[in-house]
């Protein structure tokens, strides 16, 4: 897909939480087509201590409103700035990039979305998609308390949603892999995205049931297209950029000790 | 619109704008941004006789003003350069140029030797510099005979023009650019990133996974103007400056030190269109300054 290097407006900001924002972005001309998986690199300007753009998941795309929504967990310098950003700013953007999300082949497949964290980020996409496909999605998605729990209302939409929260403030109490779901319904497709230890653990839940799922890694990353070998993981085909032959990987080519 | 053109031995450079090694893959990563033809040249990624691996992650720090890297040359070896990348790049218009990196003056010269049966592919730079890998690399780099050592095994084997890539972690980088001009080496770029540290506090760990790393970015810039000045008075042969070089003005700063041709690097992750801004801006500064020929400027600064 071509890639763009673009100013983008900040047309509202949406405070979700203390630390948690949607930009909705947009731009004079229609926005390039893009996938759900595939993410931004946005340039933080004005900071003499981040140097390098912020990779950010494609959160949502409206495309009749011209819109490209970027979900922002505010952790450090960069994604605090970006935070801190108001509507009528522009913010430079590279986009986009990596590979998407693997739409099912065969008709009404039955998808489990798991997401933790800021990482629920790209399946809310992703599940708009397969809505549009006539797939069924399901979002299993935690977080460590109520107030952390991103954007159910708008996942509601798309799909059934379930909930963790690690204290129990909502839904069923423990880590999404704990959900009586994953005992009680069959599925034919895996799609996740959070912390590392979540997603291993969907990876195992996935391998040792013979089901199909795919990961979205963020390792640190410097360019986002390929060039400079920093976001490497290692897969079956040796050291892959993240960045490139990512984000989302099959969960069979990593070399996780699930 | 001024004369751009300049010459590295028999490497004809339609601009002074080259792009670093290891910061714009072969070129076709950043075709949606920038018209490659439109560049002086294109250094590809650090190539090897044998695959390497290259270093565990992470390999990447960011720091003020740059970023530390310990990639440790991640490549699928000259065959395979040969054989899948060539072919896709050869009918890009501008100068291909390929890094070549080893553990021993015999592998960098068969590796050398390869490349140089490659029609499309003028000239190389040989790395003696790289700060990443145990075996070679910038071992050669810092000390006028390893570097003599690897610049006269590859000078036999090598007919077309042979640039040097400079260490700067050595006591004095004139004495190497001697050293490399006195093998045949016809040009020498520099700098190569310079040796840092970074450390995760909380887990009281470093944030690389061999502990160290090349510095590269805005941060070095200083540092790499002064040793392009340096090694620009120690040597005949034409100097390629590099280290942070991130618009038309930084650029022109190490062409007024001596450099003939600058090559741009850690900036192309910040902005991956940035060297057709420089090409336009430094054409837009010779204009006004009444500078028809680029090469006029070229060592200025006595």
């Amino acid at each position: 897909m071509k890639k763009y290097n673009l100013d983008l407006k900040i047309l509202s900001v949406e405070r979700l939480s203390a630390t948690h924002v949607v930009l909705k972005l947009t731009s004079p001309d229609p926005l390039p087509p893009m996938v759900p998986g595939q993410f931004v690199e946005l340039l933080v300007d004005h900071s003499s201590t981040t140097f390098l753009r912020r990779p950010i998941s494609i959160n949502f795309v409206d495309i009749a409103a011209n819109e490209l929504w970027l979900l922002i967990a505010a952790v450090g310098d960069g994604t605090r700035r970006l935070s801190s950003l108001l509507p009528g700013d522009t913010v430079n953007c590279i986009f986009p990039l990596g590979n998407g999300f693997t739409m099912p082949a065969n008709p009404s497949s039955r998808v489990l979305l798991v997401g933790g964290g800021v990482g629920v980020a790209p399946l809310l996409y992703f599940g708009k998609a397969l809505q549009e496909a006539h797939h069924h999605a399901t979002f299993l998605l935690g977080a460590r308390s109520a107030k952390d729990l991103l954007e159910l209302d708008l996942f509601n939409k798309y799909g059934r949603v379930y909930v963790t929260t690690e204290d129990g403030s909502q839904g069923e109490k423990g880590f999404v892999t704990d959900h009586s779901l994953l005992q009680s319904e069959r599925f034919d497709q895996i799609s996740t995205c959070g912390p590392k230890p979540m997603m291993v653990s969907v990876a195992r839940y996935a391998l040792e049931k013979g089901i199909f799922c795919e990961a979205s890694l963020e390792n640190k990353m410097a360019c986002g297209v390929g060039a400079c070998l920093c976001c490497v993981e290692k897969t079956v085909e040796g050291n892959q950029c993240v960045c490139k032959e990512g984000p989302v990987f099959n969960v069979k080519d990593l070399l996780w000790h699930v | 619109m001024a004369r751009l053109n300049v010459d590295i031995k028999d490497l004809r450079l339609k601009n002074p704008v080259l792009t670093a090694s290891g910061t714009f893959g072969y070129g076709l990563e950043f075709a949606d941004f920038v018209p490659l033809d439109e560049l002086g040249g294109i250094i590809v990624k650090g190539t090897t006789l044998a695959p390497r691996e290259g270093n565990d992650y992470p390999r990447m720090a960011e720091t003020p003003m740059g970023m530390l890297n310990c990639v440790g040359l991640q490549n699928k070896g000259v065959d395979f350069f040969c054989e899948s990348i060539y072919p896709q790049i050869k009918e890009i218009r501008t100068n291909m140029i390929v890094n070549v990196s080893g553990s021993s003056p015999e592998n960098y010269a068969a590796c050398a030797e390869r490349i140089a049966t490659l029609d499309r592919i003028p000239a190389i730079e040989l790395n003696i510099s790289c700060p990443n890998v145990k075996d070679g690399g910038m071992a050669f780099g810092v000390t006028c005979q390893g570097a003599a050592s690897v610049v006269s095994a590859v000078r036999k084997v090598y007919p077309k023009t042979l640039i040097v890539k400079l260490s700067p972690n050595v006591t004095n980088i004139a004495d190497i650019a001697r050293a490399c001009e006195a093998e045949g080496a016809d040009s020498v770029s520099l700098i190569n990133t310079l040796m840092g540290m970074a450390v995760d506090i909380e887990k009281r760990q470093p944030l690389l996974s061999i502990r160290t790393g090349g510095l590269s970015g805005p941060a070095v810039k200083p540092v790499a103007l002064r040793m392009v000045y340096d090694v620009a008075h120690a040597v005949k042969i034409p100097v390629i400056g590099l280290g942070g070089i991130s618009n038309a003005t930084d650029a022109l700063e190490f062409m007024m030190c001596g450099a003939t041709a600058i090559e741009i690097g850690t900036a192309n992750f910040i902005d991956p269109s940035v060297t057709m801004k420089v090409i336009r801006e430094m054409n837009a500064w010779l204009d006004r300054h009444g500078v028809r020929d680029v090469r006029e400027i070229i060592g200025v600064i006595a």
